[in-house]
């Protein structure tokens, strides 16, 4: 039997709304199917099962409670194969007001502010997942221990509803709250270096001259797919930061920040960008896009990206720097493309380029990665035919 | 079709691309993408729906003639009157 837990969508998530049931008891589930929709503080979460057996039995009613990440919201009869674990990303830590908590070693004694906590490892896994600091809960375990029970009881004193606020502001105290945390804990480094964009734009005007239009590719899609590629040359940008460790990951999964309409962002994640080619990169871009504008993601969307990319160009900006979202490694930026005098050979001539940033996390990368890692963008954007 | 024909269909397809349009307060003769804080995204799928419409293939080349809603009504009749 499986716990279907409140899952976490996000850095910036804390708690959710249950809007849906999609299974009844009974019914047959498949590893990533729907099954529920998730009310989050930017948009409306369709969440997939990590496995798969039959709806056991309901726990919680959709309605208008909102509850901690890691509430139990169903049971589910699985197939008798061990589910797989979700992504490094929905088992990162929430964001809290203080540093976390530290790992499991600790001396004995009771949990006193500055002191290192004792907590058992189902407490420390529970109080992760409803999003508790550790510090914060009564231990009443041999040694000053914090029990499960501890932490259930500190659940449960959080108050389970809140005062209502539109989703606008909600949204903006979520990402204050990941982006503060962000700057906080992660020591930041940025780069940045400018790519001739010519053979690139050259090749995509080409390419879509004789395309109808809904078979056309965008510029953001070589600059996605570049990264995609650069990220295989340089894996250590691309992964997680989990207890006190950098994680890399095989897959490269690009987050792709979307503005909303109205304001705010999400950035939901390209699967396997590196390993689709432009076109299959392309309508997934479209569809990404055109579901988090209409509040339809799904959660493996909004929890498996790896890496994120944020362009800001389109409004005319030139250079972008910017707040790595946790638990990632590495934020990539691009800027408008520019028409500039570039030398060519012996002559200068005018060449539209672009201006890539990276924002590394120094706890897991140095300059020099990061600038391979640049130089690896420009290097693939030169030979567009190639990506 | 005659160009308010085609200029309700312009502002329809505009609606499902920016679904808080108010025609009311879209002036024909201004940068869509300025008024509407559209980005390339948008404007491909704009494209597509004009497309899908009109019926009319929109070369890449041709985009800075959808500029605005006038320009989109000229391009349009143009379009079809031709084909």
């Amino acid at each position: 039997m499986a716990s279907f837990l409140l899952p976490k969508l996000g850095a910036d998530m804390t708690e959710g709304r249950l809007v849906e049931w999609l299974k009844k008891p009974g019914e047959r589930i498949e590893r990533g199917e729907v099954i529920a929709v998730v009310e989050t503080d930017k948009a409306n979460v369709e969440v997939e099962s990590w496995v798969a057996g039959t709806m056991e039995k309901i726990l919680v009613e959709p309605g208008d409670k909102w509850m901690p990440v890691g509430t139990p919201l169903a049971a589910i009869r699985t197939d008798g194969v061990e589910p797989v674990a979700p992504p490094a990303f929905a088992q990162a830590p929430p964001p809290s007001p203080v540093p976390a908590a530290p790992p499991a070693a600790a001396p004995s004694g009771p949990a006193l502010p500055g002191e290192r906590l004792r907590a058992s490892p189902a407490a420390r896994r529970r109080a992760e997942a409803l999003g508790l600091d550790l510090a914060s809960i009564r231990a009443t375990g041999p040694d000053g221990r914090i029990t499960l029970e501890d932490v259930e009881h500190a659940a449960s004193a959080k108050p389970a509803a809140r005062p209502p606020a539109d989703r606008q502001q909600r949204m903006r105290e979520a990402i204050a709250t990941a982006m503060s945390r962000a700057k906080r804990e992660i020591p930041h480094y940025y780069l940045s270096t400018v790519i001739d964009c010519a053979p690139a734009l050259a090749w995509l005007e080409a390419r879509n001259r004789d395309r109808p239009v809904t078979e056309r590719l965008l510029h953001g899609v070589l600059l996605l797919k570049a990264v995609a590629l650069a990220l295989r040359e340089v894996p250590e940008l691309n992964g997680f930061w989990v207890d006190g460790r950098a994680v890399k990951s095989e897959a490269v999964n690009v987050g792709v920040a979307v503005s909303l309409r109205g304001g705010g962002l999400v950035a939901p994640a390209l699967h396997d960008a590196d390993r689709q080619t432009l076109d299959e990169l392309m309508r997934q871009f479209q569809d990404l896009v055109t579901r988090a504008r209409a509040g339809s993601l799904r959660s493996s969307e909004m929890t498996d990206a790896t890496v994120t990319v944020t362009s800001l160009g389109e409004r005319g900006v030139e250079s972008v720097f910017g707040i790595i979202y946790p638990p990632q490694l590495a934020l990539v930026g691009f800027g408008k493309v520019v028409e500039r005098p570039w030398v060519v050979g012996r002559e200068v001539v005018p060449r539209p380029v672009i201006t890539a940033t990276l924002s590394g996390d120094h706890r897991a990368t140095d300059g020099h990665r990061g600038a391979l890692f640049l130089d690896a963008v420009g290097r693939l954007l030169s030979a567009p035919e190639k990506l | 079709m005659t160009g308010d024909e085609i200029r309700g269909k312009v502002v329809e397809i505009l609606g499902q691309v920016v679904p808080e349009l108010d025609p009311s307060e879209l002036r024909a003769d201004a940068a869509l993408r300025d008024q509407l804080d559209i980005d390339s995204m948008d404007f491909l799928n704009f494209a597509i729906g004009l497309h899908k419409a009109f019926g009319v293939e929109i070369p890449e080349a041709d985009y800075r003639q959808l500029a605005t809603l006038d320009g989109c009504v000229a391009y349009l009749a143009a379009r079809i009157k031709a084909a």
